[in-house]
């Protein structure tokens, strides 16, 4: 693979992601300018994703580069029976960087296999979304003021949540402390707890999620809880409320705490939530553009300034 | 010398396979493809082992097996004990190896992964040598080597 691409966010080192952070700062001050000037960057959809394939054009756009692709495989070739491979292949005798998506685990790193041009993974299947975690990171590392030290609660789907096991791997260097609030059928996977095991990490597990685990949190991280995953429904409609998060929950919480969700959310976030100057998972989501700016220099081998964050020029 | 141990020394030339786990008995036989061979052949499965409990055996006449199937043969029956015999000798007495990563041999059992999807050789770590855990490095599943579809 060559490095310049990002498959995984455990493809990062601990200095990395720290310059990472300092240039999505940089963007975050400075979201135009012309550094991309005459890049061509390929957005592959293979699976339709509007979201972050906005966030994506949007951070190119930004910094003048331009942008080819299609938005949903359908579209393309592929459709017709044409390898990955050979997609790649084409594509890399027009770019400089392909940021792609797909629905199949592992084809991000296969695309890196196959071709020089930097390959920025933007989700496949159940796998790896690195762009998802960078925002993550730059959101408690500006809502915190730091990375290290924290106690970062992660409520609902965790064992499906791929948002949340990248969190995990990313936040390996950062000491942190970690509640994992589920349901049985949801509960972290042994493997990641391993990680932690491993690494050093302290974590305690939670049925419930109660006022004293709340209380006690700088960072909640919120999940969807989907139906599909329960083979019994009584089970689902038993569970689905408990990990919601309403308000009222939040009298006790620490002032630095904030709420953060990868959206889109269904019902685990009650609306009254919303207004809380503690919400900040819409805040979140304007972070992956700066986050994803300082990805695609990284990718393009642009040297970028570092903004150092200090504590008065969060939020 | 016990009457067992007799049975595999009568070989004259040849290889023993020993110590297969019996569920991976016949897979083995499978994988060194002597279905059709007419050398001697002798097969024996849920013998008594000391180590573990009950194990199968392998004892062909005239043959020896290159690298590459043993590399096979040590994805779901990573204990197996290879015996090369010459004149009645033991000429060697080996362990075969699971190697760190195994590449083109196993697949992926992620009915997601790409390596199901495209023409191209699936790849491995192993991260677990005594439990035989292999981790895709596509996908990142992890796949329990004894119970592997072999490609
Ligand atoms: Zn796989």
């Amino acid at each position: 693979m060559n490095s310049s691409s990002l498959v995984s966010i455990s493809d990062l080192s601990k200095e990395e992601i720290m310059r990472l952070l300092a240039q999505a700062r940089h963007f975050e001050l400075n979201p135009n300018q012309k550094i991309l000037d005459g890049k061509v960057v390929a957005t592959l959809f293979f699976e339709p994703s509007t979201r972050t394939r906005l966030s994506f054009e949007t951070a190119v756009n930004r910094l003048g580069g331009r942008v080819i692709g299609f938005s949903d495989a359908s579209s393309t070739s592929t459709s017709k029976g044409e390898t990955l491979k050979d997609t790649i292949k084409m594509v890399s005798n027009y770019v400089d960087l392909i940021v792609m998506r797909h629905f199949l685990e592992g084809a991000s790193r296969y695309a890196t296999e196959v071709t020089d041009v930097p390959v920025i993974n933007a989700g496949d299947g159940a796998n790896q979304h690195p762009s998802q975690t960078m925002l993550d990171l730059y959101s408690i590392y500006k809502t915190q003021g730091r990375l290290d030290n924290l106690t970062i609660t992660l409520v609902g789907d965790l064992k499906y949540g791929r948002t949340v096991h990248s969190l995990i791997m990313a936040m390996r260097y950062f000491n942190p402390t970690f509640r994992f609030v589920a349901c049985d059928e949801l509960k972290m996977p042994e493997e990641y707890k391993e990680v932690c095991r491993q690494n050093g990490i302290k974590y305690t597990e939670h049925k419930e999620f109660s006022k004293e685990v709340i209380d006690t949190s700088d960072i909640i991280y919120m999940t969807r809880v989907q139906r599909e995953r329960f083979a019994d429904l009584m089970e689902y409609e038993k569970v689905k409320d408990l990990y919601t998060l309403h308000n009222a929950m939040l009298d006790g919480a620490r002032d630095n705490l904030r709420i953060l969700h990868p959206l889109p959310r269904v019902n685990e976030i009650n609306p009254d939530v919303d207004d809380n100057p503690k919400a900040y998972y819409f805040q979140q989501a304007q972070n992956g553009l700066y986050a994803r700016q300082a990805l695609i220099c990284r990718s393009l081998g642009i040297d970028i300034p570092q903004e150092p964050l200090s504590i008065s020029n969060q939020k | 010398m016990s009457k067992q141990e007799l049975a595999v020394a009568a070989l004259r030339n040849g290889t023993v396979i020993d110590h297969i786990p019996p569920q991976a008995l016949f897979q083995c036989v499978k994988i060194l493809g002597i279905e059709l061979l007419d050398k001697q052949l002798t097969i024996g499965n849920n013998l008594h082992s000391s180590k573990h409990g009950a194990k199968g055996i392998i004892k062909v006449a005239d043959t020896f097996f290159p690298e590459a199937v043993l590399d096979r043969i040590s994805i779901i029956a990573p204990d197996a004990v290879v015996n090369t015999i010459r004149d009645y000798e033991v000429v060697e007495k080996r362990r075969v190896e699971l190697p760190d990563t195994v590449v083109g041999i196993v697949k992926c059992d992620n009915p997601k992964c790409i390596t199901n999807h495209e023409p191209m050789r699936t790849k491995f770590a192993v991260i677990d040598r005594n439990a035989g855990l292999l981790r895709c490095h596509y996908c990142n599943h992890t796949v329990s080597s004894l119970k592997a579809t072999l490609l």
